[in-house]
């Protein structure tokens, strides 16, 4: 754990829990440790993994911060997917299977819960108006990846909703840009699941902002993707035991992804291994 | 018959298509939606410089991808010039029928890709996964001359999306795929990317198939409690050499021009066509499927389930 800085700000940020409850767990163990002050949940708490109820329980009880996913939108008002928009038949047969297994194992008070979330949440971390959303700040399930997502693109979403950094999830692969001085688009990244990449860890978002000086210049920010270790095998177990599919237990012991591979841009595409 | 049809006005510009060989193709595919063809000199193919004002007026204006058609793309001189200016400026996908590919042209086209922060996408146009299916649409010889397409884009490290119109009912979908993924695996491509269309049934496809019946008509009435956005006038434009148009579906209809620059072609359209009736139905047809963002509107109203 390095020292805080003086008048500084530390602020964790995650999406993409697919109920990985046990990477939630190591999450909140990890940012204590890191002297975190604040953290906030981007949404898609359900999906892929075991035991839904469990991280929607963990996230209530600790009181942090949630915003509304595609999934949780979907989950909480009762619709028959998941909105992710795939047209693939094998990727929609996977994502019908884990929806329809979500929202069998998630409580009547958790779908309540989901329902009422907020799309987005607005915060002040220094000199920096941050706006924080799932996947776009003009709409939900809108998916921008690193490749496909023109810098010009970014700038004009920091002029129009008057903005200095933008924070999301949705896709599941953390990137982050400067388009222009002072502008930062961050996608924090997934715990739910690693980001195909062959590796089991999963990643979250740590920001530190050092006010020092407190002049009206704009503070220092460090943005860190943290890989986040987990009892990965227990999850897989888990998975095994409640009779989720052989290729989602797959993606979280070989950290490659195996379904829902369609929506990928050329370049996360050729990433991966499927 | 007087119909109410709506207008539906430019959200934001996201996409930015370019009919950068317009109607000029080396093939004569007799479903081609705008009839394009070696000798249809209706829409001119672009030059480098009269792309490059609209390359930089998007970047003004904010687009976030690019889309270049025809018309073949490869057959236009200037489609590598067009497309490394574009990669500096955002992602780009060609819609290409593969039948002009050399080892050469994909190497080029690998080192731009490895020079870009953004992704180049190259979509193949097929029409039937056999010479038996595909052929007597595209023309004698074309399956064999697509599959080798391919294989040089594999061999230059691309992961081409290869899209087919459905020229069978939809519940052969599977039988038709099962073959073909064999043979693409015996060329190297084992997971491969593939996205089957609907037919659009105007130009050719009309003669070849037959064309919107009489009802096919967007109203005001089919607007409501529906998500616009998945209408793709709503978010894109399309530039030929004469100018910008709403959208590459009608690109070779009179009025379908709207300006001379972008911020000139932001007006609001009115759904007129039989062809607007695709897009209602099937949503981004022509885009890829990393930019999709379904209708949260259309499946929270007639798709719910009780809680």
């Amino acid at each position: 754990m390095s020292p805080k800085p003086h008048n500084s700000q530390r602020i964790a940020f995650f999406g993409g829990v697919y109920s990985n409850y046990l990477a939630l767990e190591a999450l909140l163990e990890d940012a204590r440790a890191r002297g975190v002050q604040r953290l906030y949940c981007l949404g898609d708490l359900g999906a892929f993994g075991p035991l839904p109820d469990r991280a929607c329980d963990i996230l209530r009880e600790t009181g942090i911060r949630v915003i509304q996913g595609n999934y949780d939108n979907s989950i909480g008002n009762g619709l028959v997917d998941c909105q992710c928009g795939y047209t693939d038949p094998r990727d929609n047969n996977f994502a019908k299977l884990s929806y329809d297994y979500t929202f069998r194992n998630t409580s009547t008070e958790n779908k309540n819960w989901m329902r009422k979330l907020p799309s987005e949440i607005r915060i002040q971390i220094g000199s920096y108006r941050v706006l924080l959303c799932h996947g776009s700040p003009r709409k939900m399930n809108e998916f921008l990846w690193e490749t496909t997502t023109s810098n010009a693109f970014l700038n004009w979403l920091f002029e129009k909703y008057d903005i200095d950094i933008i924070v999301g999830t949705h896709t599941g692969l953390h990137w982050r840009r400067e388009p222009s001085p002072g502008k930062h688009f961050i996608n924090c990244g997934a715990i739910g699941r690693p980001p195909n990449d062959g590796q089991t860890t999963v990643v979250y978002t740590v920001i530190n902002a050092d006010n020092d000086g407190n002049d009206g210049s704009a503070c220092r920010l460090e943005v860190d993707f943290v890989r986040l270790t987990y009892d990965y095998e227990r999850l897989a177990a888990e998975m095994v035991s409640v009779g989720l599919p052989e290729e989602f237990i797959e993606t979280i012991r070989t950290g490659w992804w195996t379904t829902c591979n369609e929506i990928l841009p050329a370049k996360e595409r050729a990433r991966g291994i499927y | 018959m007087v119909l109410d049809h709506p207008t539906l006005k430019l959200d934001h510009l996201d996409t930015l298509w370019f009919q950068i060989a317009g109607t000029l193709c080396n093939l004569r595919c007799n479903h081609c939606f705008i009839s394009c063809s070696p000798d249809n000199y209706a829409l001119g193919m672009m030059t480098f410089d009269q792309f490059l004002p609209y390359l930089q007026e998007a970047a003004q204006l904010g687009v976030k991808e690019f889309y270049f058609t025809g018309g073949e793309p490869f057959a236009n001189p200037d489609l590598l010039k067009i497309l490394a200016a574009t990669l500096q400026v955002g992602p780009a996908t060609a819609l290409t029928n593969a039948t002009l590919f050399r080892s050469q042209v994909v190497k080029e086209l690998a080192s731009m890709r490895d020079a870009s922060i953004y992704s180049l996408e190259l979509r193949v146009s097929m029409d039937g996964f056999s010479p038996e299916t595909n052929d007597p649409i595209r023309g004698p010889g074309t399956f064999k001359r697509i599959m080798r397409g391919i294989k040089l884009l594999l061999d230059g490290g691309f992961l081409p999306i290869i899209t087919a119109m459905r020229s069978w009912p939809i519940e052969q979908d599977e039988a038709q795929l099962a073959e073909f993924k064999t043979s693409l695996a015996e060329i190297g491509y084992r997971y491969p990317r593939i996205k089957l269309l609907p037919s659009l049934k105007i130009g050719q496809e009309a003669r070849r198939d037959h064309g919107y019946s009489e009802r096919d008509y967007i109203t005001k009435t089919m607007m409501v409690g529906f998500d616009s956005s998945q209408l793709i006038c709503s978010n894109s434009r399309i530039v030929s050499a004469r100018g910008v148009h709403v959208c590459p579906i009608l690109v070779d209809q009179p009025d379908s021009l709207l300006g001379k620059r972008l911020s000139s072609a932001k007006q609001a359209f009115e759904l007129r066509y039989q062809a607007c009736m695709t897009c209602y139905q099937y949503g981004a047809l022509c885009s890829n499927a990393s930019s999709a963002a379904v209708n949260f509107e259309r499946t929270t109203i007639s798709r719910s389930r009780p809680r």
